[in-house]
């Protein structure tokens, strides 16, 4: 009579153990699998041999050129602002705060669009500069637009996340102490928060590195002028698949390391705290 | 030598203190959480602006609502330790000491000197290198005094000094803090919601309530219970 009941709870145990871990493995399955196909469609040499390929190297150079140039950018402009923005109340702060985060929502080809109906050779701004003999669209400086454009977000959440976050005795006792407001941005505000800028920076890198449908409506798929490594892995597909797999396995090795770049920043960071 | 009127609409009340510290004199306001005492530090400090009223030290004015002057932080040459000892921490003891006196653009020898006079005025030399964020509660608070000891101010104001320290630093703070008041013989503000540090360390109480002055005097007259406080 007794035993029967432990019995049952036995069994539920046992379902509930086994339906979890079925569901953890389904999970990791349906992401990683893909991503390990990469690799099984291809031999080392065939990688290696590809590697040579001039038309991975050039796509491989433009992305790491214009990802860090994006990257530049981004730090250096969105570092103030998102300063300036955390620490000052000024009318229609809502609304930037809600434009900061409008490219994570909106489709990466409308921001191409977007960007090209404002800056292409007959776009609203565009056809001014283009009576200097100025174009953007179709140019390496386009691609590094849309990269902004897109990624951007990434890093000029985390800024502002981490300068709210941060005690405001740190900077007040640094006031105190008589430091210029530029002085307690160097040597408090930027170090205090340097693991999550950081993390935030590589974050963009990434996002930058891998975006595509902006780039291709704005800055289109110009070989060595605008072709970066996701454009290359498109074209790819109708033409050498072998490139466009070299290209797509290289992205996937960045993306990891990227992944653990970030890992390692959080776990510091939260060590430190 | 402090003189501070300072009104201010709070949110529940409004504030409306009067502060007098002479030289080499500790004054203890005391009173219950959210008294306003904390909101009187910030503004002499510069912190916030009183919506009316005058600060004065030593002679000069850093805040004057009738005349316009307000002094910015920066210039107003006030240590001001916070709550809960902010040090620096990602800085060493020495840089969080020598902070104050690099960011007046002091000569480098003349900032190596004194940060080495300080550490060895609240025995710390030892931990010179250690940065600020590894030490102790205790350890914290002494660097977070010298630090605002090493700019020569002409005030020092302490907020909540004692809390989240055992019995055997609050005795220290407190000797460190009456030596160098008296050494240096400026005025000092300490904030604090305890009787018995009134009696430890104050040379005059103001019990502050609801924004008021209630009561002031020496500590061993205070009253048992002017404003409700938890006198540990």
């Amino acid at each position: 009579m007794n035993s029967s009941p432990i019995f049952s709870d036995k069994i539920k145990r046992t379902i509930t153990c086994i339906g979890a871990a079925v569901l953890v493995a389904s999970v990791t399955l349906y992401l990683a699998l893909p991503v390990v196909a990469l690799f099984f469609r291809t031999t080392p040499e065939l990688f290696f041999s590809s590697l040579s390929n001039p038309d991975v190297i050039s796509a491989l150079f433009l992305s790491l050129f214009t990802a860090t140039v994006s990257l530049g950018v981004v730090i250096l402009v969105g570092t103030p602002f998102a300063y300036v923005h955390c620490r000052n109340n000024y009318p229609g702060k809502v609304i930037v705060d809600t434009l900061i985060d409008l490219p994570l929502v909106l489709p990466p080809a409308v921001a191409g669009l977007a960007l090209l109906v404002l800056w292409g050779r007959v776009g609203i701004l565009g056809q001014y500069l283009s009576l200097f003999g100025i174009s953007i669209a179709f140019t390496t400086l386009a691609v590094i637009m849309a990269q902004i454009f897109v990624a951007s977000p990434f890093y000029v959440r985390q800024a502002k996340s981490l300068f709210e976050q941060l005690d405001p005795a740190y900077e007040q006792t640094a006031r105190t102490l008589g430091a210029s407001p530029l002085r307690i941005f160097a040597l408090i505000t930027l170090p205090l928060t340097a693991n999550g800028l950081i993390s935030g920076a590589v974050m963009t890198f990434g996002r930058a590195l891998g975006e595509f449908g902006a780039t291709i409506m704005f800055a289109g798929n110009l070989p060595g002028v605008t072709q970066t490594m996701p454009l290359a892995v498109y074209v790819g597909m109708e033409g050498n698949f072998t490139v466009g797999l070299t290209i797509s396995i290289l992205l996937v090795i960045i993306s990891f390391a990227i992944m653990i770049a970030v890992r390692l920043l959080a776990h510091r960071e939260a060590s430190h705290a | 030598m402090l003189d501070a009127t300072i009104h201010k609409k709070l949110r529940d009340f409004s504030l409306d203190a009067t502060i007098h510290a002479g030289p080499g004199e500790i004054v203890v306001l005391m009173g219950e959480n959210g008294a306003g005492k904390s909101t009187i530090l910030n503004s002499i400090s510069g912190l916030i602006s009183p919506d009316t009223g005058s600060i004065g030290l030593d002679g000069s004015v850093l805040f004057d609502s009738g005349t316009g002057v307000d002094v910015p932080v920066e210039h107003r040459r006030i240590g001001y330790v916070f709550q809960n000892s902010v040090v620096f921490p990602h800085l060493t003891v020495r840089d969080n000491i020598a902070f104050g006196l690099r960011a007046m653009h002091k000569p480098s020898a003349f900032v190596k000197e004194r940060t080495g006079h300080w550490m060895h005025a609240i025995d710390i030399e030892e931990l010179a290198d250690v940065r600020a964020g590894n030490l102790s509660g205790g350890q914290k608070q002494r660097v977070a005094l010298a630090r605002a000891l090493a700019t020569e101010p002409a005030l020092l104001m302490l907020d909540e000094p004692f809390t989240a320290l055992d019995a055997d630093n609050i005795r220290l703070v407190k000797e460190l803090a009456r030596t160098f008041v008296t050494e240096m013989a400026i005025p000092c503000l300490i904030v604090t919601h305890r009787i018995i540090d009134c009696r430890d360390v104050g040379d005059r109480v103001c019990v502050i309530c609801q924004g008021k002055k209630e009561w002031e005097g020496k500590p061993e007259n205070i009253p048992g219970c002017t404003c409700r406080s938890d006198g540990q």
